[in-house]
């Protein structure tokens, strides 16, 4: 082969071989996202139905029930303002506590439950997960934006 | 005292590593022989007040000096002596300063083991490894001052992270930042080569080595950490794509497409642009990779920090060090020249082929990592990107490299044949497809999972085999004498590549064919996993010496055959009242059985989680075998040969190299 048409073939090859892997990039990058939700906007109906995602929050206080099974866990998970019922099905991490910060990954049931497949915990004690301490935030906001327009106590929660 | 000891000798470092990083570099632009002779003692003084620092670090962590902020939050007095030793980089500003005894160590290493290259050469890899120090040093000093005190001293420390309080966290992050800071290494000679405008075989020879111990301690460091996850967090994943692995992952595969590219630069001249930029990328990646870890923007098991004023910091550095690489090698790249060409089927192109699937592979982990930081950080909604991404790009785009691994180093360069290169490894074909069709029968059930898998790692096994017999067979005399004769970098090589192979065994039987159950156990109980059997024979409540635990005895019995006890523990640990999972594992060559402990599920009952994980322990054992293979390669007798005569091999390679 002639030298041009050799480095023709060598950069058309490289070409093709960036194509296909940016087009298996995107492809499994589209359907592998997992998109995070708090427990005000699961109420809101602003979650997908049929489709994994995150829940995350506080693990509601006393909503922690165990089944005779040992295994399979219900609690709620709470933004403060709004809270999920959530079951799952497994081991519960170290840090699982009531009253702490948990992100949860699985789908909404058609009864407004959410089934985990996945329940994430962090490995430190003062550690509030990211997502968590935002979906408290805003839900705290919209609490103080509410007690405002409705002239009610001057604070938010506590 | 002695912290302020630590604190001074910080800064005579950093003022040593001003001069090292500024004076050298002028003296080998304008000729001055005196300005580059400071290179060496200021990397050795450098090393010494490093060290210095350092040994009061440690000092302070051993005798519970708990008026040093950093001790106070890392330790206590209760904490075994051993893991007080190991939390002097259980956090983030000890991290740092051993990021930076690293580098003084590589630097130090570099003044002693280039007795052969010229002055300007090493006066300006010494000073670009004196300008990264200085970055490191800075930023301790001005953000993380490991040696803050804490006035008045606490009585007791906060403890280090009970998930660290392993033998495996004593040595995972050393060896790790091992890998990490020699790419700086790498990285000097590439800056330094396009500094001078010297980019040649010769160039390619020096930096090779370097290179490839860089890479084989990054490949321990990253096994120790996959392995660590797996005995430690208690739920036998070896893997999880996590943010803090692929942070160090990423370098790792830019890493592997360096040490290959650069064995073509030596051999052929060719690759130089990319080599070059390999380099650069592999320490970008590195930097990035602390960046990541270190500055807490990950929502990870493994972020420690949480101050955003050291992530600006860090980014600004990185920001400096790789658009300032990148500018210069855009100025200077073109006078590089290209090296010897070469045929589309080649070793070179082949070569070529792999490295630049290792590169598209590092991007889309990149990707993957950094996507849900850009969409939080511009408040576009937040997400994240699971394993299945990852398994989903990472297996199409490495198996048609694992493939080539095969054909690679038996073509020939410059050019080759594909029929010729076909019948060639025709009996690596079709014992790599009657392996991948018959043997998952032989192990259980046939999968395409399963098959595929031993296709490639069969392919890579019987290629070698085929590598090996070729190369024995065209020369003379007796079998021992062939085998003595080839060289220990080729057979770095081989067992490297092998160990990819054993990886790949361990990856896909793990992943085919591992039992999980989850079962809630009273005493007395038994149940049945992956042909063993384990009775439950209730928990005992046990003290450590910073821990109570509740221990679970399990007997594991296989066809009425006692086999083994296991005792996994559910551990509190006091301080920071902190429960941990730890598992009992019973390893073998061909499964481990994996048990741990989860909640308490009645007075007497357990929730317990048992697993059956066949060949598990080759995915760690391919690794060593990988780094093993690295440092083989090192051990080569062309770079001791290359020490020696080295007048010789200057000139030899000075005829081919192209003037800047």
């Amino acid at each position: 082969m002639k030298p041009r048409r050799k480095r023709f073939a060598l950069i058309i090859g490289g070409l093709a071989m960036l194509g296909i892997a940016a087009a298996l990039i995107l492809n499994a990058f589209r359907s592998n996202l997992v998109f995070f939700f708090s427990p005000s906007q699961v109420f809101a109906q602003e979650a997908p139905h049929g489709r994994e995602f995150r829940l995350g929050g506080l693990v509601e206080q006393g909503s922690l029930k165990r089944q005779p099974d040992g295994l399979t866990v219900e609690f709620r998970v709470t933004d403060t303002a709004r809270s999920i019922p959530v079951t799952y099905r497994g081991m519960l991490p170290d840090l699982f506590r009531e009253g702490k910060g948990v992100v949860t990954q699985g789908r909404l049931g058609a009864d407004g439950t959410f089934r985990a497949t996945e329940v994430l915990a962090k490995h430190d004690e003062n550690y509030m997960p990211p997502q968590a301490a935002d979906a408290l935030k805003k839900a705290q906001q919209a609490n103080t934006q509410a007690a405002k327009t409705m002239h009610l106590a001057p604070e938010g929660m506590d | 005292m002695l912290p302020e000891i630590g604190h001074f000798s910080l800064i005579v470092a950093l003022l040593i590593a001003l001069v090292q990083g500024v004076l050298p570099i002028a003296g080998a632009a304008r000729g001055n022989a005196r300005w580059m002779a400071l290179a060496r003692p200021a990397a050795q003084g450098q090393f010494v007040f490093v060290a210095i620092a350092f040994a009061c670090l440690a000092y302070a962590f051993i005798n519970n000096d708990f008026s040093v902020l950093y001790v106070a939050s890392n330790s206590n007095s209760a904490l075994p002596i051993q893991y007080r030793f190991a939390a002097v980089w259980g956090g983030h500003e000890g991290s740092l300063l051993l990021w930076t005894m690293m580098l003084s160590v590589w630097s130090l290493a570099v003044t002693l083991f280039s007795r052969h290259l010229p002055d300007a050469m090493v006066a300006r890899v010494l000073g670009v490894m004196g300008l990264v120090s200085l970055g490191f040093l800075l930023f301790m000093l001005l953000a993380s001052n490991p040696f803050d005190r804490l006035l008045p001293a606490a009585d007791d420390g906060r403890d280090l992270n009970p998930i660290l309080q392993d033998p495996g966290m004593v040595i995972h992050p050393p060896m790790l930042y091992m890998g990490y800071v020699g790419f700086s290494v790498a990285f000097a000679f590439a800056i330094a080569a396009l500094l001078s405008g010297q980019l040649d075989a010769t160039w390619a020879r020096w930096s090779r080595p370097w290179t490839t111990v860089a890479w084989a301690f990054l490949t321990l460091g990253i096994a120790l950490g996959s392995g660590w996850s797996y005995y430690v967090l208690g739920w036998g994943g070896w893997w999880f794509w996590d943010p803090v692995e692929n942070a160090s992952f990423m370098p790792w595969l830019v890493g592997t497409a360096l040490i290959h590219s650069l064995a073509v630069t030596e051999k052929r001249g060719s690759f130089r642009s990319w080599t070059v930029l390999l380099a650069i990328f592999a320490f970008s990646l590195s930097l990035l990779g602390t960046f990541l870890v270190r500055s807490g923007v990950l929502t990870s098991v493994h972020a420690f920090a949480t101050d955003p004023r050291r992530g600006i910091f860090i980014l600004g550095f990185l920001a400096i060090v790789i658009g300032g690489s990148l500018a210069l090698f855009a100025w200077r790249a073109p006078k590089v020249g290209l090296g010897g060409s070469f045929d589309l089927v080649s070793r070179e192109s082949l070569l070529l082929s792999n490295n630049v699937l290792l590169v598209v592979a590092a991007g889309s982990v990149l990707l993957g990592t950094l996507y849900p930081l850009f969409l939080d950080a511009l408040d576009l909604g937040k997400i994240s990107v699971g394993p299945p991404y990852f398994d989903s790009v990472f297996v199409p785009l490495m198996a048609p490299a694992i493939f080539l691994m095969g054909v690679g180093p038996i073509a020939r360069w410059k050019h080759a044949g594909i029929p010729e290169l076909a019948i060639r490894l025709r009996w690596a074909f079709v014992i790599s497809l009657l392996s991948a069709a018959l043997m998952p029968f032989a192990i259980g059930k046939w999968t395409p999972l399963v098959s595929f898998g031993l296709l490639l790692a069969t392919w890579l096994f019987a290629s070698t085999i085929v590598n090996l017999g070729e190369r024995l067979k065209n020369q003379q005399g007796p079998w021992r004498d062939r085998l003595a004769r080839q060289p220990y970098s080729y057979y770095g090589m081989l067992l490297a590549h092998i160990g990819v192979g054993v990886f790949i065994v361990g990856v896909t039987l793990v992943k085919g064919y591992e039992v999980e159950k989850d079962v809630r156990m009273e005493a007395g109980d038994t149940v049945s996993v992956g042909g063993y059997t384990f009775r439950f024979d209730g928990a005992t409540q046990v003290r450590g010496p910073n821990y109570a635990a509740a221990r679970g005895t399990l007997r594991v019995s296989r066809d009425g055959r006692e086999v083994r006890t296991l005792y996994p523990e559910k551990r509190l640990y006091t301080v920071q009242q902190m429960p941990t999972t730890e598992a009992a594992i019973d390893t073998g060559f061909t499964r481990d059985l994996y048990v741990s402990m989860g909640e308490p599920a009645g007075t007497t009952a357990w929730a317990m989680r048992i697993q059956y994980k066949p060949f598990v322990d080759w995915i760690w054992g391919g690794c060593v075998l990988m780094a093993m293979g690295g440092l083989l390669a090192v051990a080569d007798r062309r770079y001791r040969l290359g020490r020696r005569n080295h007048v010789k091999a200057a000139d030899l390679a000075g005829a081919s190299s192209v003037p800047p």
